[in-house]
């Protein structure tokens, strides 16, 4: 694989962002041919610091929750152009920007079916502005707007379906992907890229600062996101799910004991049991268990 | 060729002229008959464009934007609330200096909801880095699109250009408009060649993060592109003169019998078809009153008014927007363009009047004259009714 | 006087983030290495060159010592050492 450079180092993003990696991997996925708009968040903020710019594609920033309008627009100049057939349009953003704020544009620009990427960095709360509470923030987690405390164990509510949303507007693909599983992220944004219409992908991203893990533990965080059955990877292609990550389960604590964000929970079996409830259930609904 | 048009379908005859490549907008009355002809227009394939049905003008502007960015001439329009929901994108797109042109089709903001037509939608938009233009009568409100796309892509400009037309008023109104024909058209607005746009031939990031050592000239550039202008468009209207026949002279003010006035009123849009006809009134019977209609709000020619206003002893600024809790603010603007001068008018009173559509009559504009004394008035409201007032709010 | 900010990537020098690292930095022993590239694939800054067998390296301009790198090589042929203070090389 040649180093293409279409994600430059000289960004500002903290040692070990899982969301830097997936940024990079998807770009280099997606090749030179492409155009991205991008949300406010993170990614924008530390890779786009005027006068730099990580980024050696085309690359637009308007505002935290229109980048899936912003890349309509470009795909419909593209079209008019002519061009739309040699040039990929990708839009991104944070899960705040994607499912919260910025749902109805997306919803929009998948009803509409522009032939756009869009990619979703999930790293399951407002890190760029501190770690707050977003509407993908898993059950139980300890964020600064979803604290722990003598009556709290945390975020009230499970994860917002993202996926299941996008898919359920009838596009041609939604996948689920992790940065802990970077060639299979790689193989998910080409195979999106092959589709024409809109596609959705949402990246599992670990932020070492907002779940409080150390920078190297990046991967093994990731892994077990996936291995515990509470951050499925799967496929969907025109509705059908066609492909899902199979795995040996393991128990949800293994995962939970390695992030700050959960240590609250370390003595509180019956929160933990309800966690292990969300991931039984992610392992039934997408049948997750490897056959023996 | 001349017509006999609603000034909506006038509009989107002008535009489909213009040759946007990409539209975008969502429906918003008196906004809609505008955006369906074009989008018929596209349906009939008379217009070769991307019609981008949004969901929200939030994202009718931002899929302009995205559009503009891309190197391709884009077009949108809203009204009212539509305007306020698009507003952070209205900013975004004045600090990414793309030039995209917009009809706001000009009506009252809610609470309480009301659909008909004031100025205040545009007005407190004003700050936004947009140059707005304000057209009198369809005529008008057709030519200023074709003058506001040549003025957004001068490449001593790249701001957008709102071009504000009285909701209903102008939108839905009949009047003879004469439709610049295609080919001058084509000859006067050349297709857009971008400065800067998203091309993987060429890659540029756009729209980046400006911490305390370059955010500020990002402000001071727009503030002098604005300042400069006031120049800028004068030369164009000289240049749409030679082309089409119809002089808008600077485009920035209009003098009408204001040479000997006494009392002069100042105003902009619709209802100065209005006061033209008052002045007329009253100059038979031997008064000597004029008006001074503002068309460029912004950027506002301070100077120019000066100039008009130097001599003038009354000065009536006639508000179709308030600013809740200060002076109007057409009068605003308009007092500091007279502070602190040697000459000018001993009183500059201000008046408000039309919100939400109440009709401004001849009698109203009248009404101004009559209570433009010596003694100075602020944001004094013409045609309340009493009845009202004092059935709802004790007084 | 006009124009946004935009920024041409060839002219982008980037920050030199190699100057947050304190604590760790990597080191590539360059024994047991299969030049399988996971190291330049999961580097979060992208600054880990290499194509043959042990003839990787970093960027140490921008590396900020996060240590992904050694914890995804499948053959623990990259150490993570002291932070010496010593930086830029290459």
């Amino acid at each position: 694989m040649e180093d293409k450079h279409l994600f430059k180092p000289g960004h500002t993003a903290c040692a070990g962002c899982g969301q830097a990696i997936a940024a990079r991997l998807v770009i280099e996925a997606a090749g030179a041919n492409t155009i991205v708009a991008n949300n406010t968040g993170c990614l924008e903020v530390f890779s786009t610091k005027y006068p730099e710019t990580a980024w050696g594609v085309p690359w637009i920033h308007s505002l935290f929750e229109n980048s899936a309008a912003v890349a309509s627009g470009i795909e419909a100049a593209l079209k008019y152009l002519g061009k739309k057939d040699s040039i990929n349009v990708i839009a991104q953003g944070g899960d705040g920007s994607s499912g919260d704020i910025g749902l109805q544009a997306l919803s929009g620009m998948l009803e509409r079916g522009h032939d756009i990427l869009y990619v979703c960095y999930d790293n399951e709360a407002y890190m760029n502005t501190g770690v707050q509470r977003s509407g993908l923030t898993p059950f139980d987690t300890n964020t600064t707007t979803s604290p722990s405390g003598s009556l709290s164990a945390g975020n009230l509510r499970p994860k917002k379906p993202m996926p299941e949303i996008c898919n359920a507007h009838g596009i041609p693909y939604v996948a689920t992907a992790s940065a802990g599983f970077p060639q299979d992220l790689t193989r998910k944004v080409k195979k999106a890229i092959s589709i024409r219409g809109p596609k959705y992908i949402q990246v599992h991203v670990p932020c070492p600062l907002g779940w409080r893990h150390a920078t190297n533990q990046m991967l093994p965080v990731a892994k077990l996101a996936v291995e515990t059955g509470l951050y499925p990877l799967f496929e969907y292609e025109n509705g059908v799910l066609s492909n899902r990550k199979q795995i040996v389960p393991k128990p949800v604590q293994e995962y939970l004991q390695t992030q700050g964000r959960f240590k609250h929970l370390v003595n509180n079996p019956e929160e933990v049991k309800k966690i292990q409830d969300i991931a039984d259930n992610n392992i039934k609904k997408y049948n997750l268990k490897a056959e023996a | 060729m001349k017509e006999f048009l609603e000034g909506s379908h006038a509009i989107a005859e002008i535009v489909k002229a213009c040759r946007p490549g990409v539209v975008s907008a969502y429906p918003i009355t008196p906004q809609t008959h505008i955006v369906e002809d074009l989008a018929q227009m596209v349906a009939n394939g008379e217009l070769k464009s991307e019609f981008v049905n949004v969901e929200s003008e939030h994202s009718a502007a931002s899929v302009v934007l995205g559009g503009s960015a891309a190197g391709v001439r884009v077009y949108t329009a809203t009204s009212s609330q539509g305007l306020f929901y698009m507003q952070e994108v209205v900013f975004n797109i004045a600090g990414m200096r793309l030039p995209v042109v917009m009809t706001c089709a000009n009506r009252a903001i809610s609470a309480p909801i009301n659909i008909w037509n004031d100025q205040q939608d545009s007005i407190s938009l004003r700050d936004a880095g947009w140059i707005q233009i304000y057209a009198e009568d369809n005529q008008e409100a057709v030519d200023f699109h074709l003058l506001a796309y040549r003025l957004a892509e001068d490449k001593r400009v790249m701001l957008p250009v709102m071009v504000c037309m009285d909701g209903f008023i102008l939108t839905h109104g009949m009047e003879t408009v004469d439709i610049p024909e295609q080919e001058k058209v084509d000859k006067f607005l050349p297709p857009y060649s971008p400065l800067y746009k998203l091309d993987p031939a060429e890659p540029i990031s756009m729209g980046l993060l400006a911490d305390p050592d370059y955010y500020m000239e990002t402000r001071f550039a727009i503030q002098e592109t604005m300042k400069e202008s006031l120049g800028y468009l004068s030369e164009i209207s000289s240049e749409f003169n030679g082309v089409f026949g119809r002089d808008y002279k600077d485009l920035l003010v209009e003098e009408y019998q204001t040479k000997d006035a006494e009392k002069v009123i100042v105003a902009m849009g619709s209802v100065c078809g209005t006061i033209k006809e008052a002045v007329d009134q009253q100059r038979a019977k031997g008064k000597k009153v004029g008006l001074l209609r503002i068309i460029s709000f912004r950027p506002f020619p301070y100077a120019r008014i000066y100039e008009v206003l130097k001599d003038v002893p009354r000065v009536a600024v006639l508000d179709k927007a308030v600013s809740l809790g200060g002076y109007a603010p057409l009068s605003v603007d308009v007092k500091a363009a007279l502070y602190g001068k040697k000459k000018g008018p001993k009183v500059v009173s201000s008046f408000v009047a039309g919100l939400g559509g109440r009709d401004i009559t001849l009698e109203s504009i009248n009404e101004v004259f009559r209570r433009l004394t010596a003694k100075e008035v602020s944001s004094d409201f013409i045609d309340l009714k009493p009845e009202l007032l004092k059935e709802e709010y004790g007084r | 006087m006009f124009g946004p900010l935009t920024v041409k990537p060839k002219e982008s020098k980037g920050d030199k983030t190699g100057s947050w690292r304190t604590q760790f930095r990597p080191e590539y022993l360059h024994k047991n290495c299969i030049a399988c590239r996971m190291c330049a694939m999961i580097c979060p800054e992208g600054c880990v060159y290499g194509k043959e067998k042990n003839s990787f390296w970093v960027d140490f301009n921008f590396c900020k010592g996060c240590g992904v790198c050694a914890d995804i090589c499948p053959k623990k042929d990259i150490a993570m050492v002291v932070e010496d203070g010593k930086s830029e090389e290459k």
